[in-house]
């Protein structure tokens, strides 16, 4: 019983393109709100990631070979020069170290005669860089352990000079590093040089970090250095971030221009280091007379 | 017969799953690669590229629904929201697949403008969506809308040789 009035079709295309484009459409807008929102599909996009890594991995691999192909075809003279200049490094370094020794031991000391509390010493995971997100919207890179090694979401990711950024997003066998000069992302810091506590953060397009809401006449020089204040609870404190490149400072603006560069091969280096475990906050001072907690609390905002 | 007189006969050849899988996992590889600075901004989309030549050439067989699976797998490799490179990679498939006929009868050049358009709107809306949830577009990003236009000639010659291979070895 065809009905002749419709165009005969030999096959069964199913829908057609428009009513398929409003229900993918439609679909993927649905996935984009709950992702935004409410990070409801980790698990989902963990079991995908292991579909896409092998192509991922696979596409380090010309970078990773021309790498061993410069590393093989280094010369003698050019590693005995390295290996110099590692060794005054290391001269130096170790001097330093003892110098630093003897600091920390006055300094526990000192932390015990005063009865503040003790700063912890920090564990570290070292990790590699497997690829970089190809997206020009931001800055960030995977790592090579995951959850599989421990590593969760929170733990702050430095290398050899400062903070590199923090883990924002972790797979079973890699973890997603926000950089420092992701826009919008912010660390506490203050001065190293007055103590002035502020927050610096990424510019997003450049490889630069700023500090917004600095006033005019604020304390802050060129060439100042920021390192973690650690009131945060996340980063611990007195790890460098970043050097004071630029201040302009107009008058007509409630608020100076300043604009850092960071400390860390933010964008260069292979090898990072993944702090384990943020130091966390002392416990609340357990219950403060009401008559004092309101004007703290109108203080804050 | 409009087919057979079109411009581009190799449309009628046949095309094996293996080609058009192949393809689309090489291209996620391409825009794998270590790509940065400018030259990360002026990187063809290869995996647009792809989807949109074999949603015009063949798209009975590759349409909305295969384009907007690639885009979450794309989703997954960059790190963007779930949906959004799944979003644009849909409507870029909708423009494929409602082009086709008319793809069919241009010539190259003629090909590369309407492409354009297609490219356009695909990156206007991942912006879009980055704009909304993010609140800052960068510019230089739609300079890749440019390159993977520039890809398109390229891309259909590469394809035309290989099917034609295949053809001539039956």
């Amino acid at each position: 019983m065809t009905d002749n009035t419709q165009t005969f079709q030999f096959f069964n295309r199913g829908p057609s393109p428009a009513v398929r484009l409003v229900f993918f459409a439609v679909l993927s807008l649905l996935l984009l709100f709950v992702d935004a929102r409410y990070r409801y599909l980790e698990s989902t996009r963990s079991a995908l990631s292991v579909l896409v890594s092998p192509i991922q991995r696979l596409a380090t691999l010309p970078g990773l070979l021309w790498q061993q192909a410069g590393d093989y075809l280094a010369t003698q003279h050019s590693l005995v020069e390295d290996n110099q200049a590692l060794h005054r490094l290391h001269a130096r370094d170790a001097a330093q170290l003892a110098q630093l020794q003897a600091l920390q031991q006055e300094n526990r000391q000192l932390r015990n005669l005063l009865a503040l509390p003790q700063r912890g010493e920090l564990a570290m995971q070292p990790v590699e860089v497997v690829y970089a997100e190809r997206d020009v919207f931001k800055r960030k890179v995977l790592v090579d352990k995951g959850a599989d090694a421990g590593v969760q979401v929170g733990q702050v990711v430095m290398d050899d000079q400062g903070i590199v950024g923090q883990i924002t997003r972790v797979y079973p066998w890699l973890s997603e590093v926000t950089l420092v000069t992701e826009k919008d992302h912010a660390v506490p810091v203050q001065v190293l040089r007055n103590g002035l506590r502020t927050i610096v953060f990424g510019a997003g397009d450049t490889s630069q970090l700023s500090l917004r809401y600095m006033p005019v006449s604020s304390d802050i020089q060129e060439g100042d250095m920021l390192v973690t204040s650690g009131i945060d609870g996340i980063y611990p404190p007195g790890i460098p971030v970043a050097r004071v490149v630029k201040i302009e400072r107009d008058p007509a603006y409630p608020f100076a221009r300043v604009t850092c560069l960071p400390v860390a091969g933010v964008d260069s280096h292979r090898h990072l280091l993944i702090l384990s475990g943020p130091p966390g906050l002392p416990e609340r001072p357990a219950q403060e007379p009401a008559a004092t907690r309101n004007p703290k609390a109108k203080q804050k905002k | 017969m409009p087919y057979l007189a079109s411009a581009n006969p190799e449309i009628q050849r046949p095309v094996s799953n293996a080609l058009i899988v192949f393809s689309v996992l090489f291209a996620l590889f391409l825009n794998g690669l270590p790509w940065e600075g400018i030259w990360l901004m002026l990187r063809p989309d290869f995996v647009a590229v792809v989807m949109l030549y074999w949603c015009t050439h063949k798209p009975l067989r590759v349409g909305i629904g295969l384009s907007w699976a690639v885009g979450i797998l794309a989703d997954v490799a960059d790190a963007s929201l779930f949906g959004q490179h799944a979003l644009a990679y849909t409507l870029l498939a909708f423009g494929g697949v409602a082009l086709h006929h008319r793809l069919q009868m241009f010539d190259l050049r003629q090909q590369t403008t309407q492409v354009f358009f297609i490219l356009a709107l695909t990156y206007a809306v991942y912006a879009l969506v980055h704009w909304q949830v993010n609140g800052y577009v960068v510019w230089p990003y739609f300079l890749g809308c440019l390159t993977s236009t520039l890809l398109w000639a390229p891309l259909s010659l590469m394809f035309k040789a290989v099917r034609q291979m295949r053809v001539d070895r039956e």
